[in-house]
């Protein structure tokens, strides 16, 4: 442990500002993207899974128009 | 001679390979990623100049080589799109695009935040830095080329062309601190293969790069399997999986 304190650890030598606003904006930034990434993937499997449910509906619409 | 590789050029099979192996790098990347980080700012020694505010640089190094590989890899990828017509490398490109531009990102302001209490200021126009900004820019032109067309094979050549042009900006970076009188130092980790680093900071600078490695893999096959299934919607094993998947 190269700090005597959990104090000395925020104040990073008199460098605590630097060390931690770089740290903390690279953690969010990171956290943006994969949880961008997570709501982009559901959201395209939803986009084509209801581009795929309304086909069938047109389809079988489509089918009773023919038999009418 | 490369026949053994044809089945992986397969839409569908990368999509569930990649599905399986993405818990292999997410918990490599959980192993790596804090222990390297946890080990750099409580247990490595601090610089005997720079003091604590070194530890920046268990962030910067990595994500500044991580910012360049993947453009290498896009551009990569831009080459076989142009020129095998892959559109799984389209697709490559496009998953990998704004993880590079977030590891470009991270490099530049890490390094602000390094800077300013070592050089005195959060920015200067020096070779590296501004050539590092460059690759920023064409991240994001990369991008947005993928995203400018209603048709993705247009997107995905034109960023493809655009990704190979730009790849003449690596060699820039990487020797800008020789070629030019630079304020952005020199080499630290390698000197012919024998690092100049002592072992204690060696240590955890390779677990944080590890980690960050895993953390580019992790994040680079979410948005991958996405581009698959966008890519190919209207096949048959994306309409299985999308309708099993009831969420």
């Amino acid at each position: 442990m190269q700090f005597e304190s959990f104090s000395a650890f925020l104040a990073m030598g008199g460098y605590g500002f630097y060390v931690w606003w770089s740290f903390g904006l690279c953690f969010a930034l990171t956290g943006i993207l994969y949880w961008d990434s997570k709501v982009r993937h559901r959201k395209t499997v939803e986009a084509i899974r209801s581009k795929i449910l309304r086909e069938q509906k047109l389809k079988k619409v489509a089918q009773q128009q023919n038999q009418i | 001679m490369w026949k053994w590789l044809h089945p992986y050029a397969n839409a569908e099979f990368t999509y569930q390979f990649c599905g399986k192996s993405l818990r292999w790098f997410a918990l490599l990347t959980l192993l790596c990623l804090p222990a390297g980080l946890i080990w750099a700012l409580m247990f490595a020694p601090a610089d005997y100049q720079q003091g604590d505010a070194f530890r920046i640089f268990y962030i910067h190094v990595p994500s500044a080589s991580l910012s360049m590989g993947i453009y290498a890899a896009i551009a990569i990828a831009g080459l076989c799109s142009l020129v095998w017509q892959l559109k799984l490398a389209d697709a490559f490109g496009a998953a990998m695009a704004p993880v590079g531009a977030l590891f470009t990102a991270m490099a530049l302001i890490t390094g602000a935040f390094w800077g300013k209490p070592m050089w005195g200021t959060w920015w200067v126009w020096d070779a590296r830095l501004t050539s590092e900004l460059i690759l920023l820019f064409l991240y994001l032109g990369i991008m947005a080329l993928h995203s400018a067309f209603e048709d993705k094979a247009q997107g995905g050549k034109a960023a493809a062309i655009l990704s190979v042009v730009g790849v003449i900006n690596l060699p820039i970076i990487k020797f800008s601190v020789d070629w030019w009188n630079t304020l952005h130092q020199g080499s630290t980790v390698t000197n012919m293969g024998k690092p100049n680093m002592s072992i204690d900071m060696l240590w955890p600078f390779l677990l944080s790069f590890l980690g960050f490695f895993f953390l580019v893999a992790v994040l680079v096959i979410i948005r991958y399997r996405t581009e698959l299934l966008a890519r190919n919607s209207m096949r048959p094993w994306v309409r299985e999986i999308v309708l099993n998947s009831q969420k």
